[in-house]
């Protein structure tokens, strides 16, 4: 389907975008449940979901709040668990980066995994949009998965009300954790950070105010990316 | 309990600390290229941290908090493999979530 005006790239991007979310419905509703588990009320738990827009920093944060870490702890991990959209911002600047301030503001604010990965791979394969086309299909491409966030985080936080008290909840952090990672092993010197982390973690885990975490977290940053200079070193050689 | 303060500040300060994240290149720096270094360890950030954040609840997971709790212990790594063989994030949670069940109430 050729792209030829900003309304018809929106709706192309709107479809596009659907399938995501199934992937966004369940960790918003989980992110729900945990959150009224915790403690949080039904507002709390939407104005989470509505300021972040982000799986893995919104746990993180709820997470480390329950074990009492330090503010400053907690802020820390879910930022740098959240940085990778700081490299979506730059991967994306190119082909939005012309739209005026507010539009490129706005956008901003949208910018998920489901967003970036859809427009990216559309614009690489339509160089000729135009600027407007490329802000609709932007848009179109995060509607639904942003929408299905918030609705999501609703039902989640609805039915964690709702549910008994000492429901067996405790270990589905841990596992939504595990689920989210385990897909990202790519390469070798992404196995690298995460075992590196994993054992710096269990050393660390007497150091105070949480620190251990962003010990291990840099350990394992520094692992992978010295093993990728290593193993593309070798590749060079080869 | 989570203390009510510091919950609407994490929640203020995370959406803030978010959007100046999203907003960072977009927004602000513009075209300009990233240091190669800087960009190898971003791409290393979430397969380090959330490791890091998991491995003490996996592995002080017993009651006593002493060492890891079997069922746990299983689950997290049947998520971990499942998620690592097929990428798919369902899969992993659906098969931690039945190792949950049946190794706490299946087994009794």
């Amino acid at each position: 389907m050729p792209i030829s005006t900003p309304k018809s790239a929106y709706w192309k991007g709107l479809i596009a975008g659907a399938p995501f979310t199934a992937v966004a419905a369940p960790f918003a509703a989980l992110f729900g449940v945990l959150g009224t588990e915790a403690g949080l009320n039904l507002f709390e738990v939407m104005m989470f979901s509505f300021s972040v827009i982000a799986g893995a920093a919104q746990f993180t944060a709820l997470q480390l709040m329950q074990e009492n870490a330090p503010t400053v702890i907690v802020l820390l991990s879910a930022l740098a668990v959240n940085l990778r959209v700081a490299m979506y911002s730059a991967a994306i600047t190119p082909y939005l980066g012309d739209g005026p301030l507010w539009k490129r503001a706005i956008a901003s604010y949208m910018l998920v995994d489901q967003s970036y990965a859809l427009s990216q791979e559309q614009f690489e394969k339509a160089p000729d949009m135009t600027g407007a086309e490329r802000y609709a299909y932007y848009f179109g491409s995060c509607t639904l998965p942003i929408i299905t966030w918030f609705g999501s985080s609703f039902a989640g936080a609805a039915l964690g009300t709702a549910l008994p008290q000492g429901f067996p909840l405790d270990f589905a952090l841990p596992i939504a954790f595990l689920s989210m990672v385990a897909p990202m092993m790519r390469s070798i010197p992404h196995l690298v950070a995460a075992a590196v982390a994993i054992v710096v973690a269990l050393l660390a885990v007497h150091i105070p105010f949480s620190l251990g975490l962003i010990v291990a977290g840099m350990a394992g940053m520094a692992a992978g990316a010295q093993s990728e200079v290593w193993i593309g070193k070798r590749a060079a050689h080869d | 309990m989570i203390d009510r303060a510091e919950l609407w500040f994490v929640i203020i300060a995370l959406g803030i600390g978010s959007y100046l994240l999203r907003f960072s290149f977009l927004g602000l720096v513009g075209n300009r290229p990233l240091p190669a270094w800087l960009l190898r360890h971003l791409r290393y950030t979430a397969v380090a941290i959330l490791p890091a954040l998991v491995a003490p609840i996996v592995y002080y997971s017993n009651e006593t908090q002493s060492g890891p709790e079997p069922v746990r212990l299983v689950a997290a790594i049947v998520t971990f493999a499942v998620g690592f063989w097929t990428k798919n994030v369902f899969l992993a949670i659906v098969a931690g979530a039945t190792v949950m069940g049946i190794g706490l109430y299946g087994l009794q």
